[in-house]
């Protein structure tokens, strides 16, 4: 039978945790909102943008050549995948849910006979890729000093791989991140970077008229591609802040309410052994006394 | 239809400003233009400059830097990096980043740190010479 010491010790401990979830909850519920309002606000511009893409590439459609970013490589023989996870862990299946998918696509680009590099960004996705992967991944964005994602965390890691697709690196850069639904529900999603991914009927109908380009179409462009994965890029990080905090309460909830449970069936045992002893001593004693 | 242009200002952050308005004057690449209602489609660049938002009889004016400008049959859109109101400007806290940005072009250990400080830079120093052009 378990000792009552231990047991006591056991109670204490699994109280503390329970006070240090509890914590961590309601911590990642304010952080939550304020990342969600984040995701919220920057949506417009990415939307705005994807408009304003979508109506200059239906208009650029059929003219042969184009600026690389929007039109290709023609080719999709290497692939760079970017995983974005967070920086911290107990977050439920955050991390975890992103990995696999991007492992998925992994194995099936490597089956494919694809040339496959990864880059991460967040340390949490990094060391679980390194596992397996280790030889094909080329770069770590390191994001644990960024409190709050700004633009400006966002805009030179698409520098970086804008200047990459510019050498040859590769051809298709797809990014792995978490849609925040709600705080219940993430949606891994991967995003195709570069080329940028265009929805044409998202684009607003002139209804014959033709855009006037100032300065040109092509410089036009040539500024506006690059700023996009910036923009898309920006997004999908604004939303994986709000995924993981979400993600974090959920799981941060769940622990709570399992260490409640747990506390209240050690009691239980606590109670029972306690009185189990007393008898046990009241029995001794009196048999002592009989015995005389 | 519209006697009135549906101006929209968004900068990465957040959306600045929905409103109907009257007329808009844009800072382009290629010089400024006002934007009046119907106004045939274009797409332009922006360069540092101020935005007027007319409308009625007031006039609003707001800062903007780098980014498009879209007219189309649903109105005028202006996707800026930066954007805010030019009463909400602190002249103060640009002219500390001016200071830290041109320490880390000397400190920039390669071509690429610098060059990206290099941009920074020349983005502030021309929100600072508009900010001038203003208060002259």
């Amino acid at each position: 039978m378990a000792n009552l010491k231990d047991l006591r010790n056991r109670i204490s401990s699994v109280e503390s945790t329970r006070k240090i979830t509890k914590a961590m909850q309601m911590v990642s519920a304010s952080k939550l909102r304020k990342a969600q309002e984040a995701a919220e606000a920057a949506r417009p511009y990415a939307e705005r943008m994807e408009k304003v893409l979508s109506s200059l590439a239906s208009s650029m459609k059929g003219q042969q050549g184009g600026p690389k970013l929007l039109a290709g490589t023609g080719s999709d023989q290497k692939q760079l995948i970017v995983v974005a996870t967070s920086e911290r862990g107990l977050c439920g299946g955050f991390n975890t849910n992103i990995v696999k998918a991007a492992k998925v696509k992994i194995a099936a680009l490597i089956a494919e006979g694809k040339d496959v590099q990864i880059v991460t960004i967040g340390k949490k996705g990094a060391a679980v890729l390194k596992r397996e992967y280790s030889g094909r991944m080329i770069q770590h964005f390191d994001m644990s000093h960024v409190k709050n994602v700004a633009f400006s965390d966002a805009t030179p890691i698409a520098e970086h791989f804008i200047e990459m697709y510019k050498a040859g690196d590769f051809d298709v850069c797809t990014l792995f991140f978490a849609k925040f639904v709600n705080v219940l529900t993430q949606e891994v999603t991967p995003l195709q970077l570069i080329p940028a991914s265009i929805d044409e009927d998202n684009s607003v109908d002139l209804g014959g008229a033709c855009y006037d380009y100032e300065p040109d179409e092509n410089e036009i462009l040539e500024e506006l591609l690059p700023r996009n994965v910036g923009v898309q890029l920006f997004r999908a990080l604004l939303e994986n802040a709000a995924s993981e905090q979400g993600s974090r309460m959920t799981a941060m909830d769940n622990a709570t309410r399992n260490a409640g449970e747990m506390i209240d069936s050690l009691r239980t045992t606590y109670n029972r052994t306690r009185q189990a002893v007393i008898t046990n001593e009241l029995i001794e004693i009196i048999s002592g006394a009989e015995a005389l | 239809m519209a006697d009135k242009l549906h101006f929209e200002l968004v900068s990465p952050e957040k959306l600045l400003k929905s409103a109907d308005v009257d007329m808009v004057v844009v800072p382009g690449t290629e010089g400024d233009f006002g934007v009046l209602p119907l106004h045939a489609p274009v797409v332009s660049t922006l360069r540092t400059g101020i935005i007027e938002v007319h409308n009625d009889d007031e006039t609003e004016r707001l800062l903007v830097a780098g980014g498009f400008a879209e007219v189309n049959s649903e109105g005028l859109t202006i996707l800026a990096e930066v954007a805010m109101p030019l009463g909400a400007v602190d002249r103060s806290s640009y002219e500390a980043n001016l200071k830290d940005l041109q320490e880390d072009i000397q400190d920039a250990k390669d071509e690429e740190t610098r060059a990206r400080a290099e941009k920074a830079r020349d983005q502030i120093l021309s929100i600072l010479e508009v900010l001038d052009q203003e208060a002259a």
